[in-house]
């Protein structure tokens, strides 16, 4: 099943990413690098989303990921990237989403077949 | 008549979810198969009753489930391949009910819906029997359970068990569901009848899941919760309706044999030493349980109990409740001071407020106990607990 991960920053992570040294800025983007290279063969183009009522969110900031029905709704949050993925069903998909080292919020939204 | 009411729940319950896990596993679509047991839930519920209980209720129902997935291969014929693999009988195997449960209760659900599906397909009650035992209206249930089926259909919710890494997680939902169905059931109880059958659809769901999952220690504990309170549940109403407090209770009223059924239950689980929420609060739940009198209960153990389930799960209602057995082991002092740190968390909280009204009128600050039992009047929608507080503010 194909579906569509859209990678969404808050306000906090920028301001996070902007306080980071060069190093550490480094080390960040290895890890996205290698988050990519793992899931390689899953990961495909863009094309268009199903209504928000089929969202599922899962929210990275606490200890442990929280998933929750429908979309992101609070504060000042944008999407700043998207990723085509082709995975067997929601659950692997929300595998690999609970591995993703980068913003905080990634919404899963199922392609239109 | 209620009695024979009950055996027809309790047959439905059975045989509706045996045969909607079968019929999802067989057909593969989660809405199809849903829609085949409804209608024979329905009609089992509108005709057993007349015509009695048929002799052997899964064959029966699975008859009525076929001829209408007949019909629905008529008009849409991608079914037939499907339904032609349909032989009676159908196959039952526990693991397949275990996914349905899980389907039901998936976490990318919201947890209204993973209650309606759960009842709905499981428990084989119908729209309206939740609809009432919600206080909801029809067409609310059947759009949240409409809305769910159609997620997990679109949003690609797999029917299967979670693997062991997502296990603790997603058995966490389930059990969510079912302990909400309980508290929903236990809670209003004061309204009698109408929405009893909850507690029974909680402790089944329990003791199905603890059939299916044995080694679970948190599963045991919630049954036994489950089983704790139904021991104690008639000394809890007068025969006039009215709410007995614990410490008035008769206590020999209560099931004894099944109070101790239920302990020996919670000890098996806790020697394997993985406590939870579950195991906690039906531990505090037997110690109530256990005590022959009011004045014999342990509250030291009480508050040793509800300082690891604070612990595990903290929690303003958990910290009210452990404040409640502090004023039995330090006094009404400290135990007011803890309240006082929960005042923001649960000031729309009835028993709260009823909590801090009892402990004032110890401390002999009889106003603002009356001004406290007043506020705990406005927030509760109970008839029996309105009825007891309005009865401690006219004579206390």
């Amino acid at each position: 099943m194909k579906y569509v991960l859209l990678f969404v920053e808050t306000e906090k992570f920028s301001e996070e990413l902007q306080a980071m040294g060069p190093a550490e800025r480094e080390r960040a983007f290895e890890k996205v690098d290698k988050w990519f290279a793992e899931h390689a063969d899953v990961v495909r183009g863009g094309s268009k989303l199903q209504a928000p009522n089929t969202a599922t969110t899962v929210r990275l900031d606490g200890a442990e990921p929280v998933i929750t029905d429908g979309p992101f709704v609070e504060g000042k949050e944008v999407v700043s990237g998207y990723l085509e993925v082709d995975v067997a069903d929601l659950d692997e998909a929300l595998r690999m989403v609970k591995t993703w080292p980068g913003c905080p919020l990634v919404e899963i939204r199922p392609l239109e077949s | 008549m209620e009695a024979s009411h009950d055996e027809l729940a309790r047959v439905v319950r059975e045989h509706a979810g045996r045969l909607a896990a079968s019929l999802v596993g067989l057909i593969g679509d989660f809405t199809a198969a849903e829609d085949l047991v409804q209608d024979a839930v329905v009609a089992a519920l509108t005709r057993w009753p007349t015509e009695g209980i048929p002799d052997r209720p899964d064959a029966w129902l699975f008859t009525v489930a076929r001829r209408r997935g007949l019909d629905v291969l008529r008009r849409e014929s991608n079914y037939r391949s499907k339904l032609a693999q349909l032989q009676w009988p159908v196959r039952s195997q526990p693991d397949e009910r275990l996914r349905l449960v899980f389907t039901c209760c998936h976490p990318a659900l919201s947890r209204q819906a993973q209650i309606a599906l759960t009842l709905r397909v499981v428990c084989g009650l119908t729209t309206e029997q939740i609809a009432r035992a919600f206080l909801v209206r029809e067409t609310t249930v059947a759009q949240r359970v409409t809305r769910a089926k159609r997620k997990i259909a679109a949003a690609g919710i797999p029917y299967r068990i979670p693997t062991e890494e997502e296990l603790p997680e997603r058995l966490s939902e389930v059990l969510t569901v079912i302990y909400l169905l309980m508290n929903e059931g236990y809670l209003a109880t004061a309204e009698r009848a109408q929405r009893r059958d909850l507690v029974d659809d909680a402790e089944w769901l329990a003791s199905l899941l603890h059939q299916l999952m044995p080694a679970e220690p948190e599963v045991a504990g919630l049954l036994a919760l489950a089983r704790l309170h139904r021991a104690r549940s008639v000394g809890r109403f007068d025969p006039g309706g009215r709410l007995v407090l614990l410490q008035d209770q008769d206590r020999t009223s209560w099931d004894h044999d099944a109070i101790g059924a239920a302990t020996r239950l919670l000890t098996r689980a806790a020697a394997q030493h993985r406590p939870g929420p579950y195991q906690l609060q039906a531990a505090i739940v037997a110690c109530h349980a256990e005590a022959e009198r009011w004045e014999d209960t342990d509250w030291e153990q009480i508050v040793v109990l509800y300082d690891m389930l604070l612990h595990l799960a903290p929690s303003p209602v958990t910290r009210l409740h452990r404040a409640i057995a502090l004023r039995y082991t330090a006094g009404a002092e400290p135990a007011l001071a803890e309240l006082d740190g929960l005042d923001t968390a649960l000031d729309r909280y009835h028993l709260y407020h009823a909590t801090r009204a009892e402990l004032l009128r110890q401390l002999g600050r009889s106003d603002e106990a009356r001004a406290a039992d007043r506020r705990a009047l406005e927030l509760t929608a109970n008839p029996a607990e309105q009825a007891l507080l309005q009865e401690r503010i006219d004579w206390a």
